[in-house]
């Protein structure tokens, strides 16, 4: 299966618990404690009937109250017992539920933040999302509630039963066997339960990425009276999350009703069974009592396990769920023992037959790049629409990792070079400037948190982005989704200023001019030529004003470098080129 | 009570660490209302329910009464009179009351089971489309993550209380009520015995309320923060990447982990001491029970297999009490989810559709902006903004980043309404046009091409629905896209991911503009929508727009002037005013800043 693929056919196996394991057992001595608790209070519970048993068979048969207090001293003594394990179970199942789902899910982001940006172009985030809340606060219910239940349920079906045995034993084996079909026929539907749990949980991701996607583009939604169109959508996959939902709930009645109807007839036979022992001498009245007032206690849970087997199986799901996730593969990692090498500033850049095919395309984007990037040599990449610019810039920085030839940094191949030393050596402007809710200072500062003032406001100055200074707070406004926000061109301009802080080695910048007037694009420029100077640089350009910054330009077409030279060779000779660049005045005839 | 009704009204009180008492019983009670809002269509069902209870709650309590009769009745009639029929009768009816009680416990079930689902999908439908409705300085204030989390999360803790606590409640009431009155009717002075315990459940449940309240509320933030750091660091994951702001991310992402885990502890051990509170008041009143009632046997005034069933009966009085304090746990956690839910229902609108739209079927479009001021925050934007449009001309906007042209652009698409002053459309203010007219007449292609994962005909559709496949590919054609998406390997069928990360950043933004021109509105408002284009590219869509807007009015933003030159009229915009008015050629002949930016241009070609 394409480790990728976010739909995955659910496996159903109550196995997928054991994933849990490797986080409980930091909390084992708190776990511990709370079984133990669990069991000592389901103990003291079955205290209780038996105490009544000896009043009935004790003081009431011989007349004697003064045999009484002593024995319902013992039953009180039980009885806050129960009451204080109780306590001691929640408190130390709630401290250890509740650290197990945090670290599950400290892990989940951290593993997701690695995963490549290949991994994240194909999962909706709402998928990503919904495992990281609904599944989580599902596992932590089971580990603090459920688990104890199931195996204190369990332990006590089997402690009663011996108990049972002892008091009767034909009884006792007439009650072993009525387990037998209901065994069978609740592990029929737990089955199916899984599988309905599944498909639930996928279909909350789904909505999720709805919610998200019609919150994230609502001034497209706005702007086009879309409003009714997205409910639309929203709602069918709504109403097909009630209607999933529904098979959950008819399958769990079902389980329910199996768990609730066997104790009851279990009862009436016992009631049958015992009446016959008794009549024939086998069993006093006082015996009977006591076995039927022990498997009273039985009621509860056999008719809860039901219910828990269930949750343990809608939890297997998301622990599947998570699994997929924490199982994704860090395709773009450190090799084994790759050390630091020298990356001089400016450093040489080289792309050697680069080929690049997205995951599951036919067709390579990137097909034999040759490109040298000289030290401190600034290259303008000119291609068409979609001929694979961004990708190919995306291959300095390992977002993603060729599929074919190499990229080497001074020699060195970048997937050679540890990714924290690749990364601070290479710095990026995207072409949608993404910027952060922190302050300005600290989404310039990204990459670089110990840049100096003096760095900051050389990095704003070759930007132009003094506006910041007029902000409210100045460089510590904060900006981004949670804070103010900036208009286009401001925003570029800022994540310009945050790819030149600190003199790269090398620096990518992705069409970086787009959104500024003529006016600030020549001041920018300008300052920017300083900084170029001292950098090795790959510029996208879609514009002839950009292209004029590097000292080369390099065509790409058709997955390939097809030509290389400065702008006004390639203008002369290359026709390709010119009808990329060069007919903005042309345009002017034709419009005109 | 108004004026502090009002500070808490919304959202306002989220981010107020501190509740006054007056704030909390405020937001309580505007939760509670929600919640009976939300269950009004379904009282016919609840009573319904009620009744299946009632019923299968006597089959249920039959179960001892009959154990009881076995052992009192049977028993003696089996061992002294060889009788088996007492035994057999009792049997009987024990299967019959077992398979009745089943049989009803299977439709409350999956009746009630439908019940919350469909409250849930009410739940869901109301906030969605309120949200939707919400204009966008909500949304900026407000955070696209925290918006996921209300409909998400908060949405899923109402989902618990109603598969789980209401089963429970429901179920749990009924058996204390019954036991409580077969208690009585069994015998009245252990009965009585019995209520005792109540006074005691009652102050331990009030301390729990109390404190739960709080301590759920924050909860319901902390969960959210959590949600909003997860959706930025995943929005931006490249950059996140590239500047290697993982080690940071981890360390805020654990910190607010760290501080959700601690809400829930608080929550959880406020529950960790009001169970076994409950529980030991009840085995406290059985061991009296027990004592009093064996006291009374050995006297002779009850029989014993009145005391055991009573014992028995006990045992179902208690236990059904822990799932009444469990849902009231899941109650309060509801609870403080509905409060925020109801926060944002209770955010007004504030660029509202009219009550009584002005029709306007068919815009001429003629944009005025008379008067109009504008400011996101306290600093204006736009002073006294004085502009008119005639019906199909197109306008170019220049000027430096910020001045404001996006600004001004979004008030004509109305996403704000003017602080002061109005925008007209053929004469009608734009807040007196129904949403559906407005939107027919006026279009904007926003700065950001956002597409939604899903084809690519879907996403050009959505300009117009009801487009057959023809007219998308003829609008995709007319824009110079068809080319390069019949390259993809699915052709208009192409999923676009995630925001449309399938696709560069130039088709996308072809493909913002293919929807804009299949949606053909009156109006068209262009923001750098070309920006991203190579130069051919950017020509197509030229093309296409000097035969759209033949008959159109178009305000255009661009930093390239080669798109300026369409215009019929070019407006120099400088800190939110207008500064330059002209045909491009006046302009460029002039000596004003138009002309000056001109030449920088016409350098910059080369
Ligand atoms: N995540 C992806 N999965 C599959 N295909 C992709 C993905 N991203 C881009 N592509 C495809 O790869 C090709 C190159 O895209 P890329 O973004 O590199 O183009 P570009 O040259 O930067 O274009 P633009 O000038 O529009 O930014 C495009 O045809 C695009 O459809
Ligand atoms: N949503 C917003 N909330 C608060 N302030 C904003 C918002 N959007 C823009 N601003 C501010 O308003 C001013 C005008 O912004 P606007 O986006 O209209 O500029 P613009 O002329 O379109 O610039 P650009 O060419 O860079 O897109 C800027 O100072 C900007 O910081
Ligand atoms: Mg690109």
């Amino acid at each position: 299966m394409d480790d990728a693929t976010p739909a995955t056919a659910p496996r159903g196996k109550l196995s997928a618990l054991a994933r849990l394991w490797p986080f409980a057992r930091p909390y084992r001595g708190l776990v511990t404690l709370t079984f133990g608790a669990a069991l000592l209070a389901t103990l003291a519970q079955l205290a209780l009937p038996l105490v009544t048993a000896a009043v009935v068979d004790g003081p009431i048969a011989e007349g004697d109250r003064s045999g009484l207090l002593p024995l319902l001293g013992l039953a009180l003594l039980f009885g806050v017992a129960e009451a204080a394990l109780f306590f001691v179970r929640r408190w130390a199942m709630n401290r250890s539920c509740l650290q197990l789902e945090r670290d599950l899910r400290d892990t989940l982001y951290q593993r997701l933040q690695r995963l490549p940006v290949g991994f994240h172009d194909r999962w909706g985030s709402g998928q990503l999302l919904s495992r990281a809340t609904t599944d989580m606060s599902t596992i932590r219910r089971f580990v603090g509630f459920a688990a104890v239940f199931l195996v204190v349920n369990l332990v006590t079906c089997v402690v009663v039963l011996v108990l049972l045995l002892a008091t009767y034993w034909p009884l006792g084996v007439a009650v072993a066997a009525t387990t037998v079909p209901l065994t069978l026929l609740g592990m029929r539907w737990e089955r199916r339960y899984n599988t309905e749990s599944r498909r639930v949980q996928d279909q909350q991701g789904e909505l999720t990425t709805d919610v998200e996607e019609a919150v994230q583009g609502i001034r497209v939604v706005k702007s086009l009276g879309r409003s009714g169109l997205v409910f639309d959508r929203y709602d069918a996959k709504a109403t097909r999350l009630r209607s999933l939902e529904l098979d959950k709930v008819r399958t769990l009645a079902l389980l329910w009703c199996l768990f609730e109807l066997h104790p009851q007839l279990t009862l009436a036979m016992i009631l049958v069974g015992g009446s016959l022992a008794v009549s024939s001498g086998a069993l006093t009245v006082g015996g009977l009592v006591a076995f039927i007032a022990l498997f009273t206690v039985l009621l509860w849970p056999i008719l809860s396990l039901g219910f828990l087997f269930a949750f343990a199986q809608e939890t297997a799901s998301a622990c599947d769920r998570v699994g997929e996730l924490l199982d994704a593969p860090l395709t773009v990692t450190d090799r084994p023992g790759a050390t630091p090498a020298v990356v001089g500033t400016p450093a040489r850049l080289r792309f050697e037959g680069v080929r690049f095919a997205y995951p599951g395309a036919a067709e390579p984007v990137l097909d034999g790049v040759d490109l040298d990037l000289r030290p401190g040599e600034t290259v303008a990449l000119v291609g068409a629409t979609g001929s694979g610019k961004t990708t190919l810039t995306a291959l300095v920085p390992r977002l993603y990792d060729v599929t074919g030839g190499r990229v080497t940094l001074d020699g060195t191949d970048v997937r050679d070079l540890p990714l924290a030393q690749l990364r601070s050596v290479v710095a990026t402007a995207f072409e949608d400037a993404t910027l952060f809710s922190m302050s300005v200072r600290e989404n310039l500062a990204l990459g670089r948190p110990d840049a100096g003032d003096d760095e900051v406001a050389e990095a704003l100055r070759v930007a132009q982005a003094q506006f910041v200074h007029e902000l409210p707070w100045g460089l510590d406004t904060r900006i981004g989704e949670q804070g103010l926000s900036l208009s286009g061109g401001q925003r570029q301009r800022l994540a310009l200023a945050r790819a030149v802080l600190g003199r790269p080695s090398v620096l990518v910048l992705d069409d970086p001019l787009s959104a500024l007037d003529v006016h600030t694009e020549a001041l920018v420029e300008r300052a920017l030529r300083e900084v170029l100077a001292e950098t090795t640089a790959l510029v996208v350009a879609h514009r002839a004003s950009t292209v004029l910054l590097a000292d080369r330009v390099a065509l790409l077409a058709g997955g390939r470098i097809t030509a290389v030279g400065t702008h006004s060779e390639l203008l002369a000779g290359v026709p390709a080129y010119r009808d990329l660049l060069a007919q903005d005045s042309e345009l002017t005839e034709v419009t005109r | 009570m108004s004026a502090p009704a009002e500070s808490w009204r919304g959202v306002a009180t989220e981010d107020t660490e501190e509740l006054s008492a007056g704030a909390g019983v405020f937001l309580w009670a505007r939760s509670r209302r929600l919640l009976r809002d939300l269950l009004r269509p379904h009282r016919r069902t609840l009573w319904l329910l009620l009744l299946t209870l009632l019923v299968q709650n006597v089959a249920w309590l039959a179960g001892p009464l009959l154990v009881g009769i076995g052992i009192d009745v049977a028993v003696p009639a089996l061992v002294e009179r060889s009788d088996a029929w007492p035994l057999v009768w009792v049997a009987g009816a024990m299967v019959a009351a077992a398979l009745v009680d089943t049989a009803l416990r299977y439709v409350f079930l999956t009746r009630s089971g439908r019940m919350g689902q469909a409250v849930l999908l009410a739940l869901r439908r109301r906030v969605f489309t309120h949200v939707q409705r919400l204009p966008l300085s909500f949304h900026e204030k407000y955070t696209s993550g925290k918006t996921v989390s209300r409909l998400t999360s908060d949405v899923e803790a109402l989902a618990e209380l109603l598969d789980e606590g209401l089963d429970s409640l429901v179920t749990a009431l009924f058996s204390v009520l019954t036991i409580g009155v077969v208690l009585m009717v069994l015998d009245p002075g252990l009965g009585a015995v019995a209520l005792l315990g109540f006074p005691a459940l009652f102050v331990v449940a009030r301390w729990f309320q109390r404190h739960s309240t709080a301590a759920y509320r924050r909860t319901r933030e902390t969960i959210a923060a959590l949600i909003v750091q997860f959706t930025e660091t995943f929005g931006g994951i490249r950059a996140v990447q590239a500047f290697r702001r993982e080690p940071r991310n981890d360390e805020l992402y654990a910190a607010l982990n760290e501080d959700n885990r601690r809400a829930h502890h608080r929550a959880f051990w406020l529950i960790a001491v009001f169970i076994p509170a409950v529980t030991l008041i009840g085995n406290v009143v059985t061991v009296a029970v027990l004592g009093i009632g064996a006291w009374r046997v050995i006297g002779g005034g009850l029989a014993v297999g009145t005391l055991v069933s009573f014992l028995l009966y006990l045992r179902r009085f208690f236990d059904p009490l822990q799932d009444v304090a469990m849902f009231y746990n899941a109650y309060q956690s509801a609870t403080a989810a509905l409060e925020k839910l109801s926060g944002v229902l209770e955010e007004r609108p504030t660029v509202p559709e009219p009550s009584d739209p002005v029709p306007l079927p068919r815009a001429r479009g003629e944009l005025v902006l008379d008067g109009v001021s504008f400011g996101y925050t306290d600093r204006t934007v736009l002073p006294e903004l004085r502009l008119t449009v005639p019906a199909g001309q197109t306008v170019a906007l220049v000027g430096a980043t910020g001045a404001g042209k996006s600004t001004l652009a979004r008030l004509v698409a109305r996403f704000y309404d003017p602080v002061s002053g109005e925008v007209r459309l053929d004469g009608v203010p734009l807040h007196r046009l129904s949403d559906a007219d407005l939107r027919r007449a006026v279009v904007m292609v926003t700065q950001e091409s956002f597409l939604f994962s899903g084809t690519i005909a879907d996403n050009i559709a959505f300009g117009r629905p009801e487009a057959t496949r023809e007219e998308v590919e003829a609008a995709a054609r007319a824009i110079g896209a068809h080319g390069f998406i019949a390259a993809l390997p699915e052709g208009y069928d192409t999923d676009v991911h995630r925001r449309g990360g399938r696709l560069s950043a130039g088709q996308r933004q072809l493909v913002s503009f293919a929807r804009a021109f299949l949606a053909d509105p009156a109006v068209l408002v262009l923001d750098e929508a070309t920006s991203s284009l190579d130069v051919p590219s950017e020509r197509l869509v030229q093309r296409a727009l000097h035969t759209l807007l033949a008959d159109r009015t178009a305000l255009i933003i661009a930093h390239r002037l080669s798109t300026v030159e369409v215009a019929d009229r070019v407006l120099v915009m400088e800190s939110g005013r207008i500064v330059e008015d002209g045909t491009p050629a006046d302009l460029v002949g002039g000596t004003g800043r138009f002309a000056g930016l001109h030449r920088a241009w016409a350098d910059s070609l080369v």
